[in-house]
């Protein structure tokens, strides 16, 4: 098993070639600019593009030409930059384009500082710009999941037609772990939507412009639709110590890898603390959640924000169980110390 | 030569507008409306050059929104001033052989899309692009655009456009002609027949620089808007001819295209083998190693220079070359330009949790701010590194195990004060066991990146192991 030592960052353009990714559009933004270094590196090395835009809003309107003409494409930023990109990625999902966008989370609102927050949740998860859309997002909590979330995204971007984020974070941005890099290359297929300025596509249109209400109004029912079916067909998280568990902390993330020693530390004291950490955000979990929650005293949430995902862990659970907020914001990060402190279970 | 009008349709237009509501055999545009006359010259030049298959057509947001009713061609449709930068991605998509238009009204080039016109025009995308002027919004009902002339009545400038409030009406196709790398600029006129006829050609020309892959081309039309300016057709021809060209004036500001056309060199695509193979640099070799006791919470600290990054990162990677799980946590953004620098290291034989050392059991301090902010958070029984050279206080807890080690002498007399990190690294690597010193010494050379380095590194690990040997090994 050969095996790399690299941040995040680095990871995610690993993965993004091997996943058939074929142009970069970007903008720097701390903590997210190694990523565009890495692109800047490899993808012409690789035969491919490389473009820093003048800002974030045209950058998305690069990935919006570039994957109306059929390409595997990407940005990577930060809260303030996916902001600016937010009229972009309502184009793009109204248009069902797909595309891969980073957000390595930092602290806000406004310029904020450049420290985790996971304050993006509402932003990214919810939609961010006009009209009825969803994006799919993916929340890795390790180098290693950078990479691999990277590189199955673009597949999960065609298939759906979808913006999929990769939900990171400051820290997990900027660590490095030891990598696995996939040994396969993945190539997007050719789309029969596409424009590929040749005869056969010619007739192909790209637009998010709907005139009649009828038309407009089926256009969000299909968008509807195929969120309800993700709900079915992708929703992924991780389990640790929850079959014998009475109470559970819910967390993704940086925040997943302080719950894990929480749980680990609480598990040592004879707390039977179990995690639920959801993989993907949207779609969230919440029917396993649902279920975990009849048999627990008490469900902890924890995130760096003022409580973002807690309103999805309510929307779950339903009253069926006491649910907790354990948030830290501004960019600090808590110790499983802390965290256990916090819970109730410290010393 | 004269060059006629064709009255028929053009190819590159569709036969019948189906995508349009009702009403498929008309455009959308009101009569006497610029646009028609716009999309038909462009239309013919697509047909004359033979390029109807492989053309793209951006659309803006503006009154030629919909112009994917019209054009028989692929069409993209773009969100309000961001056709120069969809174009720009459809541009570095598809092959050479693409052509890309991008079709824009006043508003949407010169207002909210002007950071996307410049920086296209500014990187030459190869693209041409049809910049309608008609100095109003006409969607939107009739606005003030950036063109809009001074005095000009619109219903945002109801009492008439004025310098002091509005500025001055903006002059892009100047603009652009001052960048260095568009290859054709011209302003046109619809405003009489001589001026159609015009146009016509210069149209024709702008497609014609991409068919020749020479760069970007810009061509202003400027073009009536009876409905803006609430006039019939007659007079909004007139008022183009009389006041747009006065303030507009149409002519050539940039031809380029007596130059031989720039010879594109094709891009090479790697095979999957060599891609796979591009990543293969900086794989981590694996070597045996003992056992690891406890997991190591590790804070190594110091300023800018010393080498706290590289040998933190080092190791880490001596770790993961153990096998061990490890995390590395640099401290970054603009912190690290003021000068001081830590690193969180975390070694363990299990999956490991929060990457973030609060309480460290190992602390190398290589300056003395680094132990007045971390002395208190080491452990109890954990080992302190101090570099002697530079901190002049002792350690104040007695419940730690101290090691003063003058990594910065020891460093400067080998040659490198940065390598001071890596002194006070081997002498924890030798106190430990967390990773062997011969870990240390196999993965140096991959992890350096200025070769001539790698023996000064080495010799800095030999030194730091004899200076453990000498003063602390029992
Ligand atoms: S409002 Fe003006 S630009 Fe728009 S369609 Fe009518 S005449 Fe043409």
């Amino acid at each position: 098993m050969t095996k790399h030592l690299m941040k995040g960052n680095d990871a995610v353009i690993r993965g993004a070639l091997l996943g058939g990714a074929t142009e970069f559009f970007g903008y720097p933004i701390t903590p997210a600019s190694e990523i565009a270094h890495a692109a800047a590196f490899y993808f012409p090395l690789a035969g491919h593009t490389f473009l820093q835009a003048e800002c974030e809003v045209n950058a998305i309107n690069m990935l919006y030409g570039a994957s109306a003409a059929g390409s595997r494409v990407m940005t990577a930023s930060a809260g303030p930059g996916v902001a600016l990109m937010a009229e972009g990625l309502s184009y793009l999902a109204g248009a069902e384009l797909p595309n891969v966008v980073i957000d390595v989370q930092r602290a806000g609102p406004g310029l904020g500082n450049i420290w985790p927050e996971q304050s993006d949740y509402n932003m990214v998860v919810k939609g961010g710009g006009n009209g009825n859309y969803k994006n799919i997002v993916l929340a890795p909590n390790s180098v290693q999941e950078m990479c691999d979330f990277t590189y199955k995204a673009f597949d999960l971007a065609d298939k759906y037609r979808m913006t999929v984020f990769i939900m990171a974070d400051a820290y997990i941005g900027q660590m490095m772990e030891p990598v696995e890099l996939p040994k396969q290359v993945i190539h997007g297929k050719r789309k029969d939507w596409a424009i590929y300025a040749d005869k056969e596509s010619r007739k192909n249109l790209v637009t998010s412009i709907f005139m009649s209400v009828e038309e407009m109004a089926a256009h969000n029912q299909k968008l509807c639709d195929k969120y309800e079916r993700l709900k079915n067909e992708i929703v992924d998280f991780e389990e640790v110590d929850t079959e014998d568990a009475d109470i559970l902390l819910i967390a993704y993330g940086i925040s997943a890898r302080i719950s894990l020693s929480a749980v680990k530390e609480l598990r040592a004291k004879g707390i039977k603390a179990g995690l639920l950490r959801p993989k993907t955000l949207f779609p969230f979990p919440s029917k396993r959640i649902a279920e975990l929650s009849e048999k627990m005293k008490k469900v902890f949430v924890v995130e760096l924000s003022e409580g973002q995902m807690l309103e999805d862990v309510k929307l779950a659970i339903y009253g069926k169980a006491p649910i907790e907020l354990c948030n830290w914001m501004g960019g600090m990060v808590p110790s499983s110390k802390d965290l256990i402190n916090k819970m109730g279970y410290g010393d | 030569m004269t060059t006629v009008i064709k009255h028929q349709k053009p190819s590159a237009f569709y036969d019948e507008f189906f995508r349009k509501g009702p009403g498929q055999k008309t455009t959308h545009y009101c009569p006497g409306c610029g646009h028609g006359v716009a999309h038909k010259l462009v239309a013919e030049a697509i047909d004359n050059l033979g390029i109807q298959d492989r053309t793209v057509f951006c659309s803006p947001v503006g009154c030629s929104v919909f112009g994917y009713y019209y054009f028989d061609t692929g069409n993209v449709q773009c969100s309000h001033g961001r056709a120069a930068a969809a174009a720009t991605g459809v541009c570095r998509t598809l092959d050479e052989d693409r052509i890309v238009i991008s079709y824009q009204g006043d508003g949407d080039l010169a207002g909210i899309g002007m950071g996307a016109i410049m920086h296209a025009a500014n990187r030459g995308e190869n693209l041409t692009v049809f910049f309608i002027n008609n100095a109003i919004y006409g969607m939107t009902g009739g606005q003030m655009a950036p063109t809009t002339l001074l005095g000009q009545k619109t219903t945002t400038s109801p009492r008439g456009r004025t310098a002091e409030n509005e500025g001055y009406p903006i002059h892009m196709s100047e603009v652009i002609s001052q960048l260095e790398a568009p290859v054709f600029v011209e302003r046109v006129t619809l405003g009489d027949a001589k001026g159609v006829m015009k146009a016509k050609r210069v149209v024709q020309k702008a497609l014609q620089n991409q068919v020749e892959k020479r760069g970007f081309s810009f061509v202003e039309i400027l073009s009536p808007c009876p409905i803006g300016w609430k006039m019939n057709s007659m007079d909004a021809r007139h008022w183009i001819t009389e006041k747009l060209e006065k303030i507009f004036p149409v002519g050539n500001l940039r031809d380029d295209t007596k130059e031989p056309a720039p010879v594109s060199i094709p891009r090479m695509k790697l095979t999957d083998e060599e891609l796979i193979d591009l990543f293969k640099s900086g794989e981590v070799e694996s070597v045996k190693a003992g056992s690891l006791l406890n997991e190591q919470l590790v804070k190594v600290a110091g300023f800018g220079g010393q080498g706290v990054m590289s040998a933190s990162a080092l190791l880490a990677k001596c770790a993961v070359a153990e096998n061990r799980h490890a995390t590395w946590l640099p401290s970054y953004g603009p912190e690290m330009r003021g000068g001081t620098a830590n690193a969180s290291v975390v070694i363990s034989n299990e999956a490991i949790g929060a990457p973030v050392v609060e309480t460290p059991n190992v602390l190398i301090a290589m300056n003395a701010p680094s132990l007045d902010l971390f002395e208190e958070s080491v452990q109890p029984k954990g080992m302190v590194i101090v570099n002697s050279s530079l901190i002049e206080r002792k350690v104040k807890r007695d419940d730690v195990n101290v090691m003063y080690v003058p990594a910065t002498d020891i460093a400067i007399e080998l040659g490198s004060v940065m390598t001071a990190t890596i002194v006070a690294l081997a002498v924890y690597a030798a106190a430990s066991g967390a990773v062997s010193v011969e870990t240390m010494q196999k993965m140096i050379p991959s992890s350096i990146k200025r070769k001539n380095l790698v023996d000064i590194n080495l010799k800095a690990v030999e030194a730091g192991l004899k200076y453990y040997k000498e003063h602390y090994q029992k």
